[in-house]
């Protein structure tokens, strides 16, 4: 593996581990609201003070001018943090709260929001994925499988809907079914949304290669020996592996920012549960940026798993981008064709 | 232009007028079948029977779906999308206002994305271990990961804190920009790639062994062949600028059709959402027919295909 791809890897895990280990790595609830701490600036680790070095604390920050939302640290009042108290890696008191990134509009501790949005935005994309690949491969199986007017029709269905922007075909599709929804029924509904937007993408490759495979002579010979058209194609099905691979990491960036998009538009999972994109709608206010600028951080989430994607798979997928004419990989949604 | 073109470009557009329809008609039936109509307001307002009857004949909801569907497509015959019921204005000037907006931003996009991005991939993929390369290949691995969504909050930080970009709505630059810097990073990979590939092939080896100058040899020979997989991703690039303009029109206040089209969708408004539908698959079979006529311009073997 190269070093770009090994950085990749590392970027990924990371990401993966904290949404695994969210409860124990946040530092608070994610929905709890700390009373005087709106748009709280991070709080500072320090190890040093007057005296000299110490354990790791913090200053209590307190709230100076509410209108101007001016805190300030009182060096009268350090904080020690806590390491392993009750199930969590590190936290404070309640009463002085340790916001590693700082505190959104109704002072909930965004570091905890981000590792808790992890969870569901990775999680419904992944399921998404799978879901596209589980799909795409049984159509594409059989378009490649049966061949004739089954295969002519599946593959216009898949080109007709490869044409269209993923983001507005997810957004209609979301934008007709009712807005007050669960979590639980957004989580699975998405993540259904998302393999109906993107099985054309699976299917297409699929097709192909078991269009390439069922002419060789092992298949020739498995029809030979008496297996029927769905046999045949699971013993085809193995040569689409590579491609699949490569699939799963075209197709998570691609999902996880129609996942922000649809919730930035307020149709994804709804208040108090965090999802990176529902996060970005409360920040992308110019002056709400000018003065938390940690409000970002979710931004910054995506960019890391869009780049973690992109170390970790850019020389194979740029390959399988100029060979299938397929630029999915890195931007949004899009369209492979012949 | 050649008589192969020609047939080209009818049986094209032939193709695009059966994408729009099947596109429009399947954005007005899904709205009219789901869930809530354009009336649920007045009826949450506790407005009297007779007037949400009326409300309800007014937009044709009273009718059954392959009516409207009809109505519909004998309007369209006329230009006439019918009236939007949140905008109370036809549908036909609102949409062809704001796709013309998005189409705008889109070209602007495009244009900005292909002349940064081709010479560029070009530069780099014929040295890649100069001193261009090694400045240009980091910025744009890390631009290809900031799709226009994260761009464009990046962009309104940098606005923010330095006042150096406008983010009065309208103004162009940081809209432009967050479509165009992934896409040109994205457009500079490729070509990269495929000029250095190309560069490797026989025949660019036996150009040099006769002496041609290097210059000619990555501008000319190598260009011209790297180009046609890389033009081969425009038709895509298409469909990845709207996903991305409809994040980034929602986010600087752009008036196109972006926010138009959740507006329309999640206020039930029949007519404005197949409107909205209609002018996106016009802009979208339009952005393909050009991209696949400029690749068989391009590729004598495309056009033999088509």
């Amino acid at each position: 593996m190269t070093t770009p791809g090994r950085v990749g890897l590392g970027i990924l895990g990371l990401l993966a581990a904290m949404a695994l280990l969210a409860p124990v790595i946040a530092p608070n609830d994610p929905s709890d609201q700390f009373s005087d701490r709106a748009y709280a600036p991070p709080s500072r680790i320090r190890i040093r003070d007057a005296a000299g070095f110490r354990a790791p604390f913090i200053y209590k920050h307190v709230l100076e001018d509410r209108v101007l939302r001016l805190y300030r640290e009182d060096p009268a009042s350090p904080v020690a943090l806590r390491w392993f108290a009750g199930g969590r890696l590190v936290s404070t008191a309640s009463e002085s709260p340790l916001l590693l990134f700082g505190a959104d509009a109704l002072g909930r501790d965004l570091f905890s929001r981000l590792v808790f949005g992890a969870r569901l935005s990775l999680g419904v994309v992944l399921l998404g994925t799978i879901g596209a690949i589980v799909l795409g491969t049984l159509i594409g199986g059989m378009a490649g499988g049966l061949g004739g007017s089954v295969e002519a029709v599946l593959m216009r269905v898949a080109d007709f809907v490869l044409v269209l922007p993923g983001a507005y075909l997810i957004l209609a599709l979301r934008g007709v079914l009712p807005q007050v929804m669960s979590a639980s029924e957004v989580f699975g509904l998405m993540a259904a949304l998302f393999a109906v937007a993107a099985w054309p993408h699976v299917a297409r490759g699929v097709r192909a290669i078991v269009a390439v495979e069922r002419v060789r002579d092992y298949a020739e010979a498995a029809r030979a020996a008496g297996a029927g058209p769905i046999r045949l194609v699971r013993h085809l099905l193995p040569a689409a592996r590579g491609f699949l691979a490569v699939e799963i990491v075209l197709l998570v960036p691609a999902l996880l920012i129609a996942e922000a998009t649809v919730s930035y538009l307020g149709l994804g999972f709804p208040e108090p549960d965090a999802s990176w994109g529902t996060m970005l709608q409360d920040a992308s206010n110019v002056r709400v940026m000018a003065e938390a600028p940690w409000m970002l951080a979710p931004a910054a989430a995506l960019f890391l798993v869009v780049l973690g994607v992109q170390l970790l798979g850019s020389t194979r997928a740029s390959a399988t981008v100029l060979r299938l004419g397929d630029t999915r990989f890195p931007l949004t949604a899009a369209t492979a064709r012949r | 232009m050649s008589g192969q073109l020609w047939t080209f470009l009818i049986r094209r557009s032939v193709g695009a007028i059966f994408f729009v329809a099947i596109v429009s008609i399947a954005a007005l039936v899904l709205v009219r079948l789901a869930p809530g109509d354009a009336t649920t307001e007045l009826a949450l307002a506790h407005a009297d029977r007779a007037t949400i009857e009326a409300a309800r004949a007014r937009f044709g909801l009273d009718r059954p779906v392959l009516a409207q569907v009809g109505e519909w497509l004998i309007g369209l015959g006329r230009l006439d999308l019918g009236q939007s019921s949140l905008y109370s204005r036809p549908v036909a000037d609102l949409v062809l206002e704001r796709g013309l907006r998005t189409a705008y931003l889109g070209a602007l996009a495009l244009f900005v994305a292909t002349a940064i991005g081709l010479p560029l991939g070009v530069v780099t993929g014929s040295r890649p271990h100069g001193v261009a390369a090694a400045i240009v290949t980091p910025i744009s691995i890390a631009l290809v990961a900031c799709p226009p969504i994260v761009g464009v909050l990046a962009l309104l930080l940098l606005a923010a804190t330095t006042g150096w970009l406008s983010t009065a709505p309208g103004a162009v630059l940081v809209p432009t920009l967050a479509l165009s810097l992934p896409l040109a990073a994205t457009l500079e990979r490729l070509q990269s790639q495929a000029t250095a590939e190309t560069l490797a092939a026989p025949d660019v080896a036996a150009a040099a062994a006769r002496g041609v100058p290097p210059a000619r040899l990555v501008w000319i020979h190598a260009a011209r062949q790297s180009l046609r997989p890389v033009l081969g991703v425009y038709g895509i690039v298409i469909g990845t600028l709207f996903s991305g303009s409809l994040a980034v029109e929602t986010i600087t206040a752009w008036p196109g059709i972006g926010r138009l089209m959740y507006d329309a969708l999640v206020g039930r408004d029949l007519f404005l959402v197949a409107g909205c539908a209609l002018v996106g698959a016009v802009l979208i079979a339009l952005g393909n027919v050009i991209a696949d006529l400029i690749r068989a311009v391009a590729d004598p073997r495309i056009r033999e295909q088509l």
